[in-house]
């Protein structure tokens, strides 16, 4: 019996664990090893350079940059889809009149949540295209198009929206939020109708109005729902390589223009490993991506840790 | 056992078998690693071994000098672009027949993504048309050891007249751009030249004369602005194209001593260099004068060239695929037409003179399974019957000497760049920087791309281009390159 049990479990855990090792793992340890080699990535010849790698990363400007461009994603993606999602679901589930019947959505808001959904079926290489379409250079870009109809833009001069260094940056992060603002909805809206009707009721008859039912009731109780999406709209935000290498004028390949201002470091790393065929130098941009994330994951969880309620 | 104690055995072991478990699956990943260091060891170092002509190898003959064996198989991959790969698929129709070797075709716009893994693996096909935006870069492949010398497919006597060797039978300065370290790895198949292009419609509805001096086509195009569109359109999105269009400034008023400048390094490229200056300032003039068509700057190079199509602009700068890549898009009556770069005052080279040369290179992987296959292909292309092969399927020429049969008619864009290549003559130049420092090319568009939009001035512009220069200067493995 006890020696059963323990096979048992052990052959459940054993080939998910292999299959970790073998796929997860295993690929980082053999990345770091690359990192310290002046590897070129097409064929398996190259000499150990120990942290030369690691010491020309930090001077290169243009990776120095990406960091601080994938920082500004990490900010402004996840705080900015957060709190229009947050906003919209709770139109949807808890904003409308207060009537006899208690607390409802606004009209319309079955509606409403389908619609909001469209987005994000959209697969990100679709989302390329269509903000490509919205942001095209000339007169035939939507923005532009419609600019120039009311007489704000000069059709000789139209704005070239990602060819400007301090707009293109903001008009990538445009397209996430749009993509992204309709899953979080319908997720906190999943979270919110779990929060027990008679809550928000007992504050209504205590006088509390939308504002405060919204910072009192329902955001404490959405905690766990809104650290979740916290930490996946940082995942998005520290990656951002399809966007930018398919919108973004073209730095030799993978976009990442104009000047490098829209460079994230998953392009930078795919352009020295490919395009340059600097491969090692490419693997420890790869070894400084992985700690990245993985300090910015356990101190997004530790940050957020709160006590959990329980109804 | 009685029924108590198994009770308590179980208690017991519940606490004692978690630790136990957690304590046996660390070591089982301790153990599992180093395991997988050995398989994978096996998967990334494999094929080192030189196994390539084992089985493969036929007898040697006149007509067969590499010993193609009948009934062996060649692994082509083509890149499937602008010029699709139909070409590839006849010449490999007539391969089976010839001697008999029949072929696995793989047309792909990802030759990064499907190859890359085959090069560390050690199994790479036999023969690639290594081209395209996911191209794995030459450069890159030469110092990986992964490309065959051509030398042997070269010297080898031709398939239309045995008399005489391969080489000999191609345009002159072609093969250089395949050139590593003085050898031929690459074979740069098509023959390529770059310049302006107009409509011939358009010219005539408007009076236009094609212009051979700057100041001429600095005229064109304010006459186009003032008629409401733009007088340059460039594919901005990829500052490839406009680059194009100020290194040949630059090659024409300096002549072929600017372009070694820069293919060599030189301390004195750009900044310091009389014709880098008025070659970037001549550029700079048609967006200080607002001639450029509006929004070229961010649009991909379909967007452009259809704009162009749609006579949005007098002209646009490219190389000789427009023409294929825009079939669908020209209106019938649109008579493309080819335009050498117009002169700056004090010129080196004459109007005539173009960027002209080979491009899409064609491989052979050192490590080829089927190398006597791959090379007798590679012999193949170059004769007569399959460059017209190609020029009837892609719309473009090769770099045989007149590779193409008279009966072959040909489109009016392709007719005029056979009429400029002519008229240039021994007139041609052709920058072989790109080939070789991958790096030092995205940083020159880079700035050409910061100029168009006129974030930078001219000035700035050289000085750029002359850090990007330095800075390639100090890889020692440059000293190996040199334009003669």
């Amino acid at each position: 019996m006890r020696k059963g049990q323990y096979r048992f479990v052990a052959g459940f855990l054993f080939i998910p664990v292999l299959l970790y090792v073998v796929f997860v793992i295993w690929p980082y340890i053999q990345t770091f090893g690359y990192s310290l080699t002046d590897w070129k990535g097409q064929s398996q010849t190259f000499n150990f350079v120990g942290l030369d790698n690691y010491k020309a990363l930090f001077q290169d400007d243009v990776f120095m940059a990406a960091i601080w461009h994938n920082l500004q994603f990490l900010v402004f993606i996840p705080v900015i889809t957060i709190l229009l999602a947050l906003f919209f679901a709770f139109m949807l589930n808890a904003g409308g009149r207060s009537r006899a019947g208690g607390v409802q959505g606004v009209a319309g808001s079955k509606f409403y949540k389908v619609v909001y959904f469209f987005p994000q079926v959209l697969s990100l290489a679709i989302l390329a295209v269509l903000f490509n379409a919205v942001y095209r250079s000339d007169g035939g870009g939507l923005l532009n198009g419609f600019l120039i109809k009311i007489h704000l833009v000069d059709p000789n001069n139209p704005i070239e929206w990602l060819n400007e260094p301090n707009v293109v940056l903001w008009a990538l992060m445009v397209a996430v939020i749009w993509q992204g603002v309709g899953f979080y909805l319908v997720l906190f809206s999943a979270a919110m109708q779990s929060i027990p009707k008679d809550i928000y009721e007992a504050a209504l008859i205590d006088g509390a109005n939308r504002n405060q039912s919204f910072f009192r009731i329902t955001l404490p109780l959405l905690w766990d729902t809104v650290q979740t999406a916290w930490v996946y709209l940082g995942i998005i935000a520290m990656d951002m390589f399809v966007l930018v290498s398919s919108m973004t004028q073209n730095m030799g390949a993978y976009g990442g223009g104009p000047d490098h201002h829209s460079d994230v470091m998953a392009t930078v790393m795919m352009r020295n490993f490919l395009y340059y065929g600097k491969s090692g130098y490419a693997c420890a941009m790869g070894v400084i991506m992985l700690l990245l994330t993985l300090v910015l994951s356990v101190f997004t969880l530790r940050v957020t840790r709160r006590e959990r309620i329980e109804f | 056992m009685g029924s108590t104690s198994g009770e308590n055995e179980n208690n017991g072991t519940a606490g004692v078998g978690r630790r136990d478990l957690i304590r046996r699956s660390a070591a089982l990943g301790l153990i599992s690693v180093p395991a997988m260091g050995f398989l994978s060891a096996c998967a990334s170092g494999g094929g080192s071994d030189d196994n390539s002509s084992g089985n493969d190898q036929g007898k040697t003959s006149k007509s067969n000098p590499f010993g193609a064996k009948k009934g062996t198989k060649l692994d082509v991959v083509i890149f499937k672009g602008g010029y699709g790969d139909d070409y590839a698929k006849a010449w490999e129709a007539d391969f089976a027949k010839d001697p008999g070797i029949t072929s696995t075709h793989t047309g792909t716009q990802e030759i990064t993504g499907k190859l890359q893994p085959r090069f560390n693996a050690g199994n790479p096909p036999d023969i690639v048309d290594d081209s395209g935006a996911q191209q794995i870069k030459v450069d890159v492949l030469y110092k990986n050891g992964q490309l065959l010398d051509l030398a042997p497919v070269l010297d080898a006597p031709s398939v239309d007249d045995p008399g005489k060797k391969v080489r000999d039978m191609l345009i002159p300065g072609t093969l250089d751009p395949g050139i590593q370290e003085g050898k031929v790895v690459a074979l740069n198949y098509i023959y390529t030249v770059w310049g302006l292009w107009y409509s011939g419609k358009l010219f005539k509805d408007k009076g236009w004369e094609p212009p051979k001096t700057w100041d001429d086509f600095i005229k064109v195009c304010q006459a186009a602005k003032k008629d409401g569109i733009g007088g340059l359109a460039h594919q901005g999105k990829y500052p490839y194209y406009i680059n194009v269009a100020i290194m040949d400034m630059i090659a024409k008023k300096g002549g072929l001593d600017a372009v070694k400048a820069i293919d060599n390094l030189d301390p004195k490229a750009f900044v310091g260099s009389d014709a880098a200056q008025a070659g970037v300032e001549a550029i700079y003039e048609v967006v200080e004068k607002g001639l450029l068509m509006p929004g070229t700057n961010g649009l991909t190079h379909t967007e452009s060239q259809t704009r162009w199509n749609q006579y949005k602009a007098a002209f646009i700068t490219c190389g000789s695929w427009l023409e294929n890549e825009q079939l669908k898009q020209t209106p019938a009556d649109f008579d493309m037409k080819f335009l050498p770069m117009p002169l700056l005052p004090g010129s080196k080279m004459p109007f005539e003179a173009i960027r002209a040369g080979s491009g899409e290179p064609f491989i052979i992987p050192a490590k080829a399974k089927n190398l006597p296959g791959a090379k007798e292909f590679m012999r193949h292309m170059l004769s007569k019957e399959w460059s017209t092969l190609f020029a009837k399927e892609a719309n473009s020429l090769t770099i045989l000497k007149d590779g193409v049969d008279a009966s072959v008619k040909l489109r009016p864009g392709t007719q005029s760049t056979v009429e400029a290549s002519k008229a240039a003559g021994d007139n041609t130049f052709r920058y072989l920087y790109p080939d070789w420092y991958s790096e030092m090319d995205t940083a020159i568009q880079n700035a050409s791309n910061e100029l168009m939009a006129k974030r930078i001035q001219p000035k700035e512009w050289l000085k750029r281009c002359q850090a990007a220069v330095d800075k390639q200067a100090k890889d020692p493995a440059s000293k190996k390159n040199r334009h003669e």
